[in-house]
């Protein structure tokens, strides 16, 4: 624990570092997504990850969307199945977190047609790529939903050098 | 051997799996699998190995094995291998692994890379989670990235010299000259993350804040733009065009405005703009409103604006949407200091949040309650956190208690209503109380002396109710013990006294000793109690019953407090009574050690050491070594002296030392015998009692014995037994003397004796030499 607290100190000095992580999970706890946008060790990482869960999971339907955790703020929203889970340092604008991963889940629906769970645990690492175009270093690097769904469908083209693209995935 | 099979067939296998046992025996399967084929080196299907392992890395199973087959694909020349190992470094490796240095030279390769979107993950991946080590390497590229007139990877060179900063400070200034026209750019993301490499900059250098300080109006023209400009289907949100843009700007406007006045100044228009023109409807406009609030109250902006800011955040809390109530509650919190009499405008909105029904608006509400609490609105506001108090969930208890004590003694308009709001807190959240107020509260009610009555009556009186809640039933067997002779005499002023019997009262505190309620502690109060009460009721065989009791408690604590009680009444009853008003306690852990008849002396024992059962000599000593020195009082004991010439002392059944009596006067019947004994520990200090008997056929009567000794010895008088001497040898009156003799000289004295016999006053002086030499060497 005190490893943590140490990071969070040293980054103190920055007051707008956006977003500390991004975490995306089910009703029943399962990880689907995990984005790390500070360096932590896979025994920090593996307790965020249940605190997360266990204290959004267990707010009742019609609370806020925030609550405090050390001296992180945490934004979630849940969208059908999944919770989109995100911390951010004390300074962030939480209204705005909101927007972000609203944003984000609306590009996951323009790249997979009307998304749902089913389709991020079958395709995680293109959920993945989406993530990485919209977002970097916990900042947002595009903040056009046309721009980003144009990168990714010219990587897609890109990436089909033995199979037909349309039918079998590469892997 | 077959092709592995493909990650969605994996995936779907896996969730087929009812028990986690079978979903670890089919991924164990598949490692093994994995693993032989990275033995061999396949290349084909390397890609999709990684992949599988990702996934099960997600899952939560070990995947480190494969660190190294993801530095394989990164050097693979096939965009899929490369898309699916740079994945895989950013998930399975960091950069506290010495293995993710070796990815330095491919990044490095694919930095300049001819195909963007390779260029792209070389960027993202360094970005993500490049090592101050890699950063130092590969910032010469990154800086010639910077150039790029391609929009697509400038946003992301940006973010990477903002991580490049972030891990390796000296380097910013290399980034300076690429900053140059920076804001000139009309792709939003370029803008975006040049406004977000500004802003890093900016903070971290005050150099460079000064040197942006230029760039005001610049940014206040873009923002301007993006208001008034119509719709854009790209960057709209509801209505609003780029809101992520804005935010960013209005940020970076917050960092250049503060403290300084002219840049606050070319931004006051923008912001007034932005304050009233914002449509409030959906989340995404008050995001913007509530950036903008933040911006003004942080730089120098004029009073209208402030006002204006607060004002906003004023109706924020009466805002349907509980995410903008929240924000609203945390926004006032932080400027509560600075703007305190604004936020005090809109008290009765943040009191009425109190009652909303959810938990993290209910805390920012209490919260920002507490520090709007002052000397003007304190009555007012304690009715409002004391309902709070009363209807809260557990988890606020104890906060809200510990802020109302707060409160109370930063502002309490009257003792009175102090006692009243502990004692309402006491009786409605007495068990979320924490420990250390029980003290505390203990030391306010000491001090308001002339509230005892009343807070004794209202304590019991709140006994009587309810015993469950440890701290009240703590402090108010404190209070009982303390001024139980106020309860009984009935002298409260403050109210209608109760009529109360001394039985009534100990019925009460034995009550809380056999109660299956009490803690321990609360019974050691309890017990303390009762014995503090033997000096002040008059029904003391009752007590002494109900300690000599407790002398066989199995709570360890109780039985020795019992058994030094008991020794109290059998050995020193004189002493007891010798004390003004209270017995000397000692009390371990956090109690206190009372030395009543002067001042209180608050001494929080937190030792664990068991002290045992008194000796005399202890507790001669606990008194000889105070830095109070207790006024010697000749008060009459209780008891007779004891007849005949048995030795009726407080020594009586420690062995003697072996140093024989002497007689030191002996003159007109009256005689005067000493005793010895050694002080143990100290053997310096030598204690002497008096034995005063009287062999004429009328008594003595105010005997005073006193007794000087030689400068380089110190002495201790104790009080005397009696100031009686019985005619006829009835009878002795015993006093203790304490010699201090560190330089080991011969001990002598000169004593004076004064006395009525047969109506007239007799006084004589003598010198007594012939102390034994083992009584002083």
């Amino acid at each position: 624990m005190t490893r943590l607290l140490k990071i969070v100190s040293c980054s103190s000095l920055r007051f707008f570092l956006q977003m500390r992580f991004l975490l995306l999970f089910s009703r029943q706890g399962k990880l689907r997504l995990q984005k790390w946008f500070t360096p932590l060790t896979d025994r920090e990482k593996k307790k965020v990850i249940r605190d997360m869960m266990m204290l959004v999971l267990a707010r009742p339907a019609r609370s806020c969307n925030f609550l405090q955790w050390r001296d992180l703020k945490i934004v979630y929203k849940r969208y059908a199945s999944l919770y989109f889970c995100a911390g951010l340092e004390d300074h962030d604008n939480e209204l705005l977190a909101l927007e972000v991963l609203h944003r984000y889940v609306e590009l996951l629906d323009k790249y997979f047609g009307n998304v749902c769970e089913l389709d991020i645990i079958f395709n995680f690492e293109k959920a993945y790529f989406i993530l990485d175009e919209f977002l970097m270093e916990g900042e947002i690097l595009e903040t056009s939903k046309v721009a980003v769904g144009v990168s990714l469908e010219e990587a897609d083209t890109l990436q089909e050098t033995m199979e037909e693209y349309m039918s079998k995935p590469a892997y | 051997m077959p092709a592995p099979i493909r990650l969605r067939e994996l995936i779907r296998t896996i969730r087929t799996a009812r028990t986690q046992a079978e979903e670890r025996e089919m991924i164990q399967k598949e490692c093994a699998a994995i693993r032989s084929s990275f033995r061999e080196e396949d290349n084909t299907y390397r890609c999709r190995n990684v992949a599988k392992l990702l996934y099960m890395h997600m899952l939560g199973y070990p995947a480190h094995f494969g660190q190294l087959e993801c530095l394989k694909l990164i050097a693979s020349q096939k965009f899929t291998d490369k898309r699916i190992g740079y994945l895989g470094a950013m998930l399975l490796l960091d950069e506290r692994q010495d293995v993710h240095l070796l990815m330095t030279n491919c990044i490095k390769n694919d930095l300049n890379h001819s195909t963007q979107y390779v260029q792209g993950l070389a960027l993202c991946t360094l970005g993500c989670m490049g090592s101050s080590e890699m950063c130092r390497d590969l910032a010469g590229e990154v800086e010639k990235l910077l150039k790029t007139s391609n929009s697509y990877l400038r946003k992301k060179v940006t973010l990477c010299a903002v991580h490049v900063i972030r891990k390796v400070p000296e380097l910013m200034e290399m980034f300076l000259p690429a900053t140059k026209n920076l804001l000139s750019e009309k792709n939003h993301g370029v803008l975006h993350t040049s406004v977000v490499l500004l802003t890093e900059m900016c903070e971290r250098s005050p150099d460079m804040l000064a040197h942006f300080r230029k760039l005001v109006p610049q940014l206040v023209r873009i923002l301007k733009n993006l208001i008034m400009s119509g719709y854009s289907p790209e960057h709209d949100v509801s209505g609003i065009s780029d809101p992520f843009l804005q935010v960013r700007i209005l940020r970076l406007l917050r960092i250049l405005g503060k403290g300084d006045d002219d840049s606050s100044e070319a931004m006051n228009d923008i912001l007034a703009q932005v304050a009233t023109n914002t449509e409030t409807s959906k989340n995404v406009g008050n995001a913007i409103l509530y950036e903008t609030v933040l911006t003004i109250m942080d730089i120098k902006s004029e009073s209208g604006l402030r006002v204006l800011a607060i004002n906003i955040l004023g109706r924020f809390l009466l805002n349907n949407d509980k995410n903008i109530r929240y924000v609203a509650l945390t926004s006032l919190l932080k400027t509560v200091q600075t703007d305190h009499n604004a936020v005090q405008r809109h008290r009765s909105t943040i009191v009425d949040c109190l009652k909303d029904l959810d938990v993290s608006i209910k805390r920012r509400a209490m919260e920002l309650s507490f520090a709007l609490v002052n000397g003007n609105n304190i009555r007012g506001m304690m009715k409002e956190l004391l309902y709070f108090l009363d209807s809260c969930d557990p988890e606020f208890k104890a906060d809200c208690a510990s802020g109302v004590f707060l409160a109370a003694e930063k502002y309490a308009p009257s003792k009175r209503w102090h006692i009243d709001t502990i004692m309402r807190v006491l009786t409605t959240a007495g068990s979320y109380v924490r420990d250390d107020s029980v003290p505390n509260l203990i030391q306010l009610i000491t001090n308001s002396v002339e509230m005892h009555a009343y807070t004794v009556q209202r304590l019991y009186k709140a006994l009587l109710d309810d015993i469950s809640q440890q701290p009240l039933v703590q402090v108010a067997s404190w209070c009982i013990g303390e001024y139980g002779d106020l309860l009984v005499s009935g002298q409260c002023e403050e109210e209608e006294p109760i009529q109360v019997t001394e039985d009534e009262v100990l019925d009460v505190l034995e009550g809380l000793l056999v109660s299956n309620l009490s803690t321990p502690v609360t019974r050691g109060y309890a017990l303390t109690a009762i014995m503090k009460l033997s000096t002040r009721f008059t029904s003391v065989n009752r007590i002494k019953k109900v300690v000599s009791i407790y002398g066989s408690s199995i709570d360890v604590e109780l039985q020795q407090r019992a058994v030094e009680y008991n020794a109290l009444f059998k050995k020193y009853d004189h002493m007891r009574n010798g004390f003004h008003l209270s017995l000397l306690m000692i009390i371990n852990f956090r109690f206190f050690v009372v030395l009543s008849s002067f001042k209180m002396v608050q001494v929080c024992l937190s030792c664990l050491c068991v002290v045992p059962i008194l000796q005399a000599n202890d507790l001669l000593d606990l008194l000889g070594g105070n830095d109070v020195v207790p006024v010697i009082q000749n008060t009459v004991s209780t008891k007779p002296a004891s007849a005949g010439g048995e030795l009726l002392d407080l020594l009586g059944d420690l062995s003697l030392s072996g140093i024989p009596p002497m007689t030191a006067y002996n003159k007109n019947g009256l005689k005067i015998d000493f005793t010895f004994e050694r002080a143990n520990p100290n053997p310096n200090i030598a204690v002497i009692t008096i034995h005063a008997s009287n062999s004429t056929e009328a008594d003595m009567t105010d005997f005073v014995f006193q007794a000087a000794v030689p400068k380089t010895f110190q002495l201790q008088l104790l009080s005397p037994s009696s100031n009686v001497v019985p005619a006829l040898n009835q009878g002795t009156v015993t006093q203790v003397i304490r010699v201090l003799n560190p330089q080991k000289q011969q001990l002598r004295m000169r004593i004076k004796l004064t006395y009525t016999h047969k109506g007239s006053a007799v006084q004589d002086l003598a010198e007594v030499n012939n102390f034994p030499p083992q009584s002083w060497q």
